[in-house]
């Protein structure tokens, strides 16, 4: 019952924001150059569905290449931040300077930077736009660590590292997949930025330009919806990873 | 008889940006090996400084502590803590929470021997069957009784807790008394507990330290003389004229610390 309940309550808040969706194109009498209805959607996918495979996998793997990155880099940024005052104090107008550029206007320089590199600059479009939220909540996470939960094992003689490897690492990871879950959805942003941007790109970006260059309006839609699905995906499968990691966190419901 | 605990002329004072503040002035405890010490005091005095200086987790400005005849510089593996907040490790079980500190003082010891050693402990303290728990499902009176057991595992010499029964309600309390003359009965080692309860003291205590005011000195110090037979504390015996009496005198030197004037025993 509890995951009939689980499963079935998502898919039906989909149909239902399809059916909205359909209902809206038909009473207002868009055509689908205006606004496509999830009717149009099969027969676009039908037609390129090859090209879904080929660009949802090439979107999926640099996302999360790029996402992995930001794993490490803000989990260590974080590190920083959160063991170090002055770093902390010296790091933070930095990097939400940085997050407040809008990253489109990165694109260009990635381009002249590295010049025909288009799955590396992806990858780093991703990275750069999903650290943040990890290097700040891991930062936070460690920053606000209770004294005492210090003491019990430095009482003990424990060095730094035991400290950190026994109490304050796993004491962070609900926070860590909570802006993991942000980051996700994020990277997907990153690398479609680029992917739309950026001459000769490959990927669901790539595929929603070219639907844009031939007034293909249902090839665009059923591309957004792509995305969305590759979303929902990566960000349940960071759900489950949190389940395994941090599901002592998840208080039992009464 | 040896001293455990010795805290000799020990003054120390926090840098603030509003310059020095001194916490602690010229304070002396001596605690014989085996010996219970409640430390109580006003608001603020330096307490909780205290023990972290005994437990080596700070250096004093001036003035020594010796441990079992060495001179505290750095922490100490025989040392076992305990404070008002249980400090348990969400993510752990009750019994993982409660090995913690064999994982770093007995690294090689088997896993089965550290699960007998805590079950034993927590089987003490009324929590067997709630091992494979975890702390956000216990009550805060078994939360701290787990944390208890955590502080002791590892047998240490001194226990030092810093208001550990602060947070519970006035039944729960009483039962961790019990619970923690229990625990000394089997357990030998020295404890400084440090409480804002003065019936705690005289409960637990064998001798009652009453600290001054900030900076906090040793300003009184009461043998704990408990009614009863056999060494065995009832806590009826709180009710006795004899432990209101020392209660008593404990209460007007918390006044005098504080800065104020004792109120004039009522007559009976």
């Amino acid at each position: 019952m509890r995951n009939v309940q689980k499963v079935g309550v998502p898919v039906a808040a989909i149909v239902l924001f399809l059916i909205v969706w359909e209902l809206l194109v038909w009473a207002n009498g868009w055509p689908n150059y205006v606004m496509a209805s999830p009717s149009d959607l099969p027969e676009a996918y039908s037609r390129f569905w090859n090209l879904f495979l080929i660009g949802g996998w090439q979107t999926l793997w640099r996302t999360v290449l790029g996402l992995l990155l930001a794993v490490v880099c803000g989990t260590l940024l974080g590190m920083i931040m959160g063991f170090s005052r002055i770093a902390r104090d010296g790091l933070y107008p930095l990097l939400v300077g940085f997050n407040a550029v809008p990253k489109a206007t990165l694109v260009p320089v990635l381009a002249l930077l590295f010049i025909g590199q288009h799955n590396f600059n992806t990858v780093m479009m991703a990275f750069l736009i999903s650290f943040f939220p990890i290097a700040v909540s891991v930062g936070i996470g460690l920053s606000t660590l209770e004294p005492e939960y210090r003491d019990i094992l430095r009482s003990l003689g424990a060095s730094r590292f035991t400290i950190f490897r026994k109490i304050a690492l796993p004491k962070t990871l609900p926070e860590f997949f909570g802006a993991l879950k942000v980051s996700v959805t994020l990277a997907f942003i990153g690398t479609n930025l680029v992917e739309i941007i950026s001459p000769h790109g490959r990927g669901l970006g790539a595929l929603f330009l070219s639907g844009q260059t031939n007034s293909n309006y249902p090839l665009m839609f059923a591309v957004l919806i792509a995305l969305a699905v590759l979303g929902i995906l990566l960000y349940y499968a960071v759900v489950a990873l949190e389940r395994i990691f941090a599901g002592w966190a998840e208080r039992p419901q009464s | 008889m040896t001293n455990l605990i010795e805290i000799k002329g020990v003054t120390h004072a926090y840098q603030t940006p509003d310059g020095p503040l001194p916490v602690l002035d010229n304070l002396n405890v001596s605690v014989p090996e085996g010996e219970f010490a409640a430390v109580v005091g006003p608001s603020g005095c330096g307490k909780s400084t205290l023990t972290r200086l005994v437990a080596g987790l700070m250096k004093p400005d001036e003035g020594e502590v010796w441990l079992h005849g060495e001179l505290v510089k750095t922490p100490r593996k025989t040392v076992g803590m305990a404070f008002q907040n249980p400090v348990l490790l969400e993510w752990r079980t009750i019994m993982d929470n409660v090995i913690l500190p064999l994982e770093i003082v007995a690294p090689t010891m088997p896993r089965a021997k550290r699960r007998d050693r805590a079950m034993e402990l927590l089987t003490l303290v009324g929590l067997d069957g709630f091992e494979d728990k975890r702390p956000s499902e216990l009550s805060g009176g078994m939360r701290q009784r787990a944390s208890l057991c955590r502080s002791i595992v590892h047998k240490p010499d001194v226990l030092i807790m810093d208001e550990p029964f602060g947070a519970l309600d006035a039944f729960t309390r009483e039962d961790l008394w019990q619970t923690m003359h229990a625990l000394r009965a089997k357990e030998p080692f020295t404890a400084v507990l440090i409480t804002h309860d003065l019936r705690e003291s005289v409960y637990l205590g064998d001798q009652v330290i009453v600290l001054s005011g900030r900076p906090a000195t040793t300003q009184y110090v009461l043998d704990v003389k408990y009614p009863g037979e056999g060494g065995e504390r009832k806590l009826e015996g709180l009710y006795t004229p004899a432990c209101s009496d020392m209660l008593a005198a404990l209460r007007e030197q918390i006044q005098i610390a504080q800065g104020r004037q004792p109120e004039p025993a009522v007559q009976s």
